[in-house]
């Protein structure tokens, strides 16, 4: 509670509030980890919502194997440092299995497929809960997420009849076989959490910071330069200025051109932004309700 | 940077989506790519214009539909304020969501289509923010541009919706006039309306009290989770309810009732000095106790109520009706027991308020009930304290959940009340707390100060000239070499009775703890000398009971309502003609003249001074000042 800002203060009280509902609902909680901003402020908090006690949530981090290399290191690091125990469910795993195929086409993505990587992860752990760093900021299916997100069965979310959540009172009860998503951080925005992370101090992944890499500008999105974005006939890579505002898949995260090189530029660029974060996302950009689709059938 | 949550009600049709959009858009909270997006589908839909009703509703079903279904969070900032807004659809079929969006909302807008006026959904909207206990209601009249922005159109729907909302109990009803549309007085003043000189929407929003309601009195922490990294260290971890906590302090521990002291209050940043109401902590205390998830932290003198049998008003909100014999798990803090619905005393029609008598509830319906519990919850009075007054009930088979529920306390039969009680034991009080006499008598005290203690109590209409003489007369006493305090509407309503509206029950409530507390002044030896309006003659015979015979001196400061409107030193009355408060004494809600105040003051041409000497002289005959 160091924050000055008195709703930031309130956020980080509720995101803890939310994350000992949780620990203490749920016999086996994981926490999903992706290597960007928001689960890295989810690890940050839940050290909080526990101290002196190290946090009862074991990590998961999904890998499609399209990672940039930064995010990796960065993970390590991380779980060394909090002493935390992470579990990774490979997505090249669950294409050798079998149970996933990949895409085809000039703009293969393996981020449609991570989602039966993750529900085979999440039964394999026998993980009762799945904590996200969701935002209802980011996207308008989102928008309509409770805090405490009920799954069938099958890992898929119904949002037409979610039950309803009143107060500080969440419900997590449940039959065997289902599951919950918890997403502590649904209050925030995007300004809230580089807000955040500023007068926290957290050390966030150089890809959040300026810099110079060789990219392709494919419909409207920058795409980076890495063994798994081929060019088309007619493109060639060209060094830019960008940072990036999301760190997902490497083969569907856009970067944008940016100046901004450290914290106070990032929050002076988000406050005149006028493209949301996901604007970068070629994922969401597939058809009006591409979130939507996805969060049905289990995806984050 | 503070934050405001409030909840909208209302269908497309009322231009709520369109108010969302335009609010979202003017403060800059909409980004390009989004309204391209939502240009895009609106020419795929082959709509005329740009429809930001797309950028609320979230779900396909809703846009196909062009209605709203689930309750939408949205999140917008200007540079004083973050909002969060729950975006609630209107029709009576979603109920539920309704009370969902505004269980965590302190202010409600209700939006009235100027020209169908008030009607059956804008008056459920505001029995439902009301019930949920929203402490500010903003009622937009929007479409303005529909009604040639006419002031009288305005005027009228603003006096029909403010004598409704007097039955509510609303604390604090306010009106705009706005076309969301056209953006008039959302976020910029309206040049078409220049008979309109209030905030407008965003300014208000910007500038309404917040945490007012919160409850800063009664410490209550229910405990969320053992933290216990080795044998060192044990912590209790919640967010704190209500009140406030410091190290060293004594407290006690339900159900159990053992008694200790904080050693810490501590978070990852180190221990603190105090936690407050709504800050995530965890408790250290002195002695090792066995507490565990669902127990409760208080302090020993200020407890909450502990009880088996709750008489609630719960809305249901379930598609499966309510089973009479089916034991739910209910879910209050962060305690769960069974319990079932033990009687079901009345259901309100919520377009008419009417009770009407059922055997079950259906999805939606909202009602009393009586609740018999498992073990004992620990709890207040959900006017009191949202916190712990609040409940939902969790079917067992399905886990649904199936209703929502707020507390009006415990049941009381007539077998319960006490037979003969003192005055002093009839006062209401707090469970397990016993009268214990003055530890220093009041002519002790007396002897010190030279004088005797009494209680002056100024009542009269706003603007009458109370608190100008008697903060005069206070002077007087005080230079005097008198032990003097007074007490004032504007101190007590920022402190001790910040929770309190304006409503009749606030009212009440509100003299009634004056008038304790001016009794525990005049137990210290003051003059005590207090100035509130206190319309209502029971409450202040309430009051004058308090203290012993000949000690209180009611004081009627007369002066006529035409008189103290043309002073309207505060602006109150014009804004009360105008509908823009409800329950304005004197315009709005009764003045109950005293029929034999002790003292009766007429200030219609006088200056202060005068009057004052008139009053000390009264007051020497009386025998309380020399």
């Amino acid at each position: 509670m160091t924050q000055e800002h008195s709703h930031l203060r309130h956020l980080e009280s509720e995101s803890i509030f939310v994350m000992r509902e949780v620990a203490a609902q749920f016999e086996r909680p994981v926490l999903l980890f992706s290597g960007g901003k928001d689960s890295i402020l989810m690890v940050h908090l839940a050290r909080k919502a526990f101290w002196p006690a190290r946090f009862p949530f074991l990590l998961v981090h999904i890998d499609t194997g399209h990672n940039f290399p930064e995010t990796l290191e960065f993970r390590d690091r991380l779980v060394e440092e909090t002493g935390a125990k992470l579990h990774v469910g490979y997505v090249q795993d669950s294409i050798d299995a079998g149970r996933v195929k990949e895409e085809e086409g000039p703009n293969p993505s393996r981020n449609g497929l991570q989602t039966v990587t993750l529900l085979d992860t999440l039964a394999e752990l026998k993980a009762d809960v799945a904590l996200g760093g969701g935002r209802r900021d980011e996207e308008k299916a989102r928008a309509k997420e409770r805090f405490f997100s009920h799954r069938d069965r099958f890992g898929q979310w119904d949002p037409k009849n979610q039950r309803p959540e009143l107060w500080n009172l969440f419900n997590g009860r449940r039959n065997p076989g289902e599951h919950f998503r918890a997403f502590p951080l649904s209050n925030w925005t995007e300004m809230d959490v580089w807000q955040y992370i500023a007068g926290e101090g957290i050390e966030m992944p150089s890809l959040y910071f300026s810099h110079r890499r060789n990219v392709v500008e494919r419909d409207g999105v920058l795409l980076a330069q890495s063994e798994f974005n081929r060019l088309l006939a007619g493109e060639a890579w060209e060094e830019r200025t960008i940072r990036f505002r999301t760190i997902g898949d490497a083969t569907c995260t856009g970067a944008t051109e940016s100046a901004a090189a450290s914290l106070e530029d990032i929050i002076a660029e988000v406050a005149a932004a006028r493209q949301t974060e996901r604007g970068g996302r070629s994922d969401d950009k597939r058809s009006e309700a591409a979130m939507e689709d996805r969060k049905k059938q289990g995806y984050f | 940077m503070d934050l405001l949550r409030f909840s909208t009600a209302g269908s497309v049709d009322d231009g709520k989506s369109t108010l969302i959009g335009r609010l979202l858009y003017d403060t800059k909270s909409i980004f390009e790519d989004q309204l391209e997006a939502v240009e895009d589908a609106s020419t795929r839909r082959g709509e005329g214009y740009v429809n930001l009703a797309l950028l609320t509703d979230g779900l396909r079903a809703e846009r196909e539909q062009n209605i709203t279904i689930d309750v939408a969070y949205r999140y917008f900032a200007t540079p004083r304020r973050k909002f969060i807004i729950a975006d609630t659809p209107g029709h009576i079929q979603y109920t539920r969501n309704m009370v969902t969006g505004a269980s965590t909302a302190e202010l409600a807008i209700i939006l009235i289509d100027a020209r169908n006026g008030v009607l059956t959904q804008s008056k459920r909207h505001g029995f439902l923010s009301s019930l949920l206990g929203i402490p500010h209601i903003l009622v937009a009249i929007n479409k303005m541009d529909l009604v040639d922005w006419s002031e009288e159109r305005y005027e009228e729907i603003a006096a029909e919706y403010t004598s409704f909302a007097e039955k509510l109990g609303v604390d604090d009803l306010s009106f705009i006039p706005i076309s969301a549309l056209l953006g008039d007085n959302v976020v910029e003043p309206s040049e078409n309306m220049p008979w309109y000189n209030g905030s407008t929407l965003l300014h208000h929003l910007e500038h309404v009290n917040v945490g007012a309601h919160r409850n800063l009195v009664d410490f209550r922490f229910p405990v969320q989770y053992v933290l216990r990294p080795d044998q060192d260290y044990r912590g209790y971890a919640g967010r704190i309810s209500s009140g406030s906590i410091r190290p060293g302090e004594e407290i006690l521990v339900l159900p159990s009732r053992k008694s200790t002291t904080v050693a810490s209050v501590d978070t990852f940043e180190g221990a603190v000095d105090e936690g407050i109401a709504g800050d995530s902590v965890a408790i250290a205390t002195t002695d090792e106790l066995d507490i565990s998830r669902g127990d409760m932290i208080v302090r020993p003198l200020n407890l909450p109520t502990a009880d088996t049998e709750i008489d609630a008003t719960i809305c249901w909100t379930s598609e499966q009706p309510m089973e009479p014999n089916t034991q739910y798990w209910l879910r209050q803090t962060t305690r769960e027991t069974k319990a079932f619905i033990n009687r079901i005393v009345y259901r309100i029609d919520v377009d008419t308020l009417h009770r009407d008598e059922v055997k079950q509830f259906e999805l939606n319906d909202i009602g009393r009930v009586h609740i018999t519990t498992a073990q004992p919850i620990f709890f207040d009075r959900y006017q009191l304290n949202r916190e712990t007054g609040s409940f939902i009930l969790i079917d067992p088979h399905t886990n649904n959940t199936v209703a929502a529920g707020m507390i009006r306390g415990a049941v009381r039969t007539v077998e319960d009340l006490p037979e003969e009680k003192t005055d002093e034991e009839l006062r209401p009080v707090s469970p397990d707390v016993v009268w214990e006499a003055w530890n220093i008598d009041l002519p002790v005290r007396e002897s010190r100060t030279g004088h005797k203690a009494a209680v002056i109590w100024f009542t009269g209409l706003s603007g009458s000239g109370k608190s100008s003489i008697a903060r005069a007369l206070e002077r007087k006493l005080f230079d005097g070499g008198a032990q003097t305090m007074l007490l004032d509407g504007d101190q007590v309503r920022h402190g001790i009775n910040g929770d309190l509206g304006f409503s009749p029950d606030d009212r009440t409530e509100n003299i009634r703890r004056i008038g304790e507390l001016s009794a525990l002044f005049f137990r210290s030896g003051s003059i005590v000398l207090c100035t509130f309006v206190s319309p209502f003659r029971a409450d202040r015979e309430r009051a004058r009971g308090l203290v012993p015979e000949g000690r209180f001196v009611e004081v009627f400061v007369d002066t006529p309502l035409e008189e103290c409107e043309r002073r309207d030193v505060k602006g109150l009355y014009a804004r009360a003609r105008k509908g823009e408060i409800a329950h304005m004494t004197g315009v709005s809600s009764p003045y109950e003249a005293p029929e034999n105040p002790e003292i009766r003051l007429e200030t219609v041409g006088r200056d202060v001074d005068d009057v004052v000497s008139e009053l000390m002289v009264r007051l020497r005959d009386l025998g309380v000042v020399r």
